[in-house]
């Protein structure tokens, strides 16, 4: 029962700072729920050891409800996936928390922001942890709503406000088909346990439309969740939010969750190779339109927004490939480099107080050195450069791509290359050159060094975690040479560079894909709106009823003059009432 | 041969619907509240005729008891509808029937 704790820490620092948060100091609030995640973290470092001895460990916990044949228990699962995903929710979740208390200091909301954030852990967790696919959807409804909840953060700012809504909406769009994808698994195999679902999908022939079915359904709550085509046009919007959420929430967990889902249900994926095809056509098309985008950005976190996304592309093709354990393994690396290009990242902008323009940067290693060593290890992790941890997982995720077809991998070379470019030419923009701001920059505190650190160790080291077989020295080569004549072309390029002469171009205007969408689906459906706002309801609907109530109204009140006040006139109508009645029973 | 047989039926029915009718009319067309009293009161009383004569040539006593009541039941009504012309006659100085007319919406 122990690792029912996991999930229990986040909830009751949610629930604590909810209720009594206004009593608490800054420095108190941050402290709980810091420490709650931490004990998470510690209790899932305990159940190790549990699961390494028992491979998978399910722990039931409630009958959730009962509907016919369909029995759904709440049990916990705990095996070596929900295992790393929990250490890597809880551990880079605890660095975000513990970076965000130096972030977030002087802000109105402090407490509040706290609470989501431990309810958005506590969320995460359950999503991970649930042994059913209906357990797991109450998961990802939860992080959908701490994610607006937080992207919102400042919502005072209507535009902020707006993208909040942006990430929910485009968020309800995936879920629907994730929610088809449930009901269609219960009426296939009368249960949404991992077990049961699983073991009856291995049964059904491979190719079966009921798997393409169920595996595609759920593959369109995972495009919804990791920002895949068509629904990733909220990602970059989400990075409204604050930095650390943007670490936290859109960079290292959430996103992952579709990955994580389609890993989970990978036997599904397996017996279906439409869907498998699918997946991968979707995750390179991501991957390689993203990281296209992030080389023309200006805004630091937009470029990392767009690079996160092309890393979930390449972990999702790597799913289509049926390499789980290589998108894994980036999954997590990611998680660590990601988080900490984005906590540098808001470390640079709060030491700018709140510039976020990469042009209106520059020169910052002479007065950022520390933000500018640790933004570098997560910059070469990101572009691959051995031995970073990226190296490693994005050699998986190659190798597996050249045993399935030269296209997929020329393409993925390709969106590693443009990686390695957009990467370097942040780097120089951020830190090399002359200063192009008038703002004086300060390092940040060591309550923000610290988690840093601690990322920066793990960016640089945890591709050690899981060495392939054979080191390939052709590709360390390739690729170190590869890295460093961009560095080196990046360097020329853009270090010298003065103002921003990209605001133009159809890369910098993201391929018009948010105006397609505006154009395409947005304004019908406004336009629809509207017209059932001006023209169904009052014509169709409200005006027969109106018609029904004046006439009502009109006939009451003509028939009103009836009711004169005399008692005579009452009289007569009574006799002549009873006198008709009389005539009808005696005659009729 | 009773009296009953004497005066033939029809004659009672003619008499208890000729009192009934006057009493109508005079509830509807009679203005002084009073009057109307009166013309309710013989209205009740004609159908009291009607009832103990058909129980006579019925020879079934049960129509006997119903009038007694009707006889009791019109006792109170004259009482508490005295009462009430009292009252009213203190608010609007009036028996017209027609000064209460407060009875609408």
């Amino acid at each position: 029962m122990t690792s029912f704790l996991i999930l229990a820490f986040p909830l009751f620092g949610f629930l604590l700072l909810n209720v009594f948060g206004c009593f608490f100091s800054k420095r108190v609030s941050g402290f709980l729920a810091s420490a709650s995640v931490l004990a998470s973290f510690a209790v899932s470092v305990l159940m190790l050891r549990d699961v390494f001895l028992a491979g998978a460990i399910r722990v039931p916990l409630f009958t959730w409800f009962q509907v016919g044949q369909t029995n759904v228990s709440f049990a916990l699962l705990l095996d070596s996936l929900s295992l790393l995903m929990c250490l890597m929710i809880t551990g880079v979740g605890f660095l975000i928390h513990v970076y965000s208390i130096g972030y977030m200091h002087e802000e109105e909301g402090f407490t509040r922001y706290f609470s989501h954030l431990n309810l958005f852990i506590f969320f995460m967790l359950f999503l991970v942890l649930s042994d059913s696919f209906l357990g797991m959807f109450v998961g990802w409804e939860g992080v959908g709503l701490c994610s607006y909840l937080l992207i919102g953060f400042w919502f005072q700012t209507a535009a902020f406000g707006q993208a909040a809504k942006k990430a929910f909406l485009m968020n309800r769009v995936g879920d629907l088909g994730f929610i088809l994808g449930i009901l269609a698994m219960i009426m296939a195999f009368g249960s949404t346990q991992f077990s049961v679902v699983f073991s009856g999908a291995s049964q059904l022939p491979i190719g079966s439309g009921i798997i393409t079915v169920i595996a595609l359904l759920l593959f369109v709550g995972a495009t919804g969740k990791s920002a895949q085509i068509p629904l990733f046009t909220w990602l970059p919007d989400a990075m409204a939010g604050p930095t650390p959420v943007s670490a936290l929430i859109h960079a290292a967990t959430m996103v992952t969750a579709g990955v994580y889902m389609v890993a989970r249900s990978h036997v599904f994926y397996m017996s279906s190779p439409i869907a498998s095809t699918v997946v991968l056509c979707v995750g390179v098309s991501t991957a390689l339109l993203g990281a296209i985008i992030a080389t023309r950005q200006s805004d630091i976190k937009k470029i990392l927004a767009y690079s996160t996304m092309s890393q979930l592309g390449l972990m999702v093709s790597a799913l289509g490939l049926g390499a789980y354990s290589a998108a894994l393994f980036h999954m997590l690396t990611h998680a660590f480099f990601k988080a900490l290009l984005f906590l540098a990242a808001g470390s640079v902008i709060h030491a700018l107080h709140g510039e976020q323009n990469v042009f209106k940067m520059g020169g910052l290693r002479k007065s950022l050195p520390f933000t500018f060593g640790v933004f570098l290890i997560g910059a070469l992790a990101l572009a691959g450069f051995p031995p970073f941890s990226g190296f490693f997982s994005k050699d998986m995720i190659l190798l597996a791509a050249l045993d399935h077809s030269p296209l997929v991998f020329g393409l993925l070379v390709l969106v590693s290359i443009l990686t390695a470019y957009y990467v370097c030419r942040l780097v120089v923009l951020v830190f090399m050159g002359t200063s192009r701001s008038d703002k004086t920059a300060h390092e940040s505190s060591w309550i923000m060094q610290i988690p840093l650190g601690i990322l920066a160790i793990f960016a640089a080291a945890s591709g050690f975690l899981h060495l392939p077989e054979a080191l390939h020295p052709e590709f360390i080569v390739v690729t170190l040479l590869a890295i460093g004549l961009m560095i080196a072309w990046c360097y020329r390029r853009f270090s010298q560079v003065q103002t921003s002469d990209e605001k133009t171009g159809i890369v910098f205007r993201k391929f018009y894909i948010d105006e397609i969408y505006n154009g395409l689906i947005v304004r019908p459906i406004l336009l629809l709106a509207r017209f059932f706002w001006t023209i169904f309801e009052p014509v169709i609907l409200e005006l027969p009823a109106t018609i029904l109530g004046k006439s009502v109204m009109f006939s009451g009140r003509r028939l009103k003059q009836i009711q004169n006040g005399h008692i005579g006139f009452y009289l007569l109508v009574m006799t002549a009432a009873i006198a008709v009645i009389l005539v009808q029973l005696l005659w009729i | 041969m009773t009296w009953t047989q004497v005066i033939p039926a029809e004659w009672y029915l003619i008499l208890g619907t000729a009192l009934f009718g006057i009493g109508l009319i005079g509830v509807l067309i009679r203005r002084n509240v009073v009057i109307v009293l009166m013309s309710i009161e013989l209205m009740l009383n004609a159908i009291n005729l009607i009832l103990v004569s058909s129980s006579a040539y019925h020879a079934n006593l049960s129509a006997q008891v119903f009038v007694f009541f009707i006889m009791m039941v019109a006792a109170v009504e004259v009482s508490v509808g005295l009462a009430i012309f009292t009252v009213i006659y203190r608010r609007k100085e009036s028996t017209d029937i027609d000064a209460l007319n407060e009875l609408k919406g």
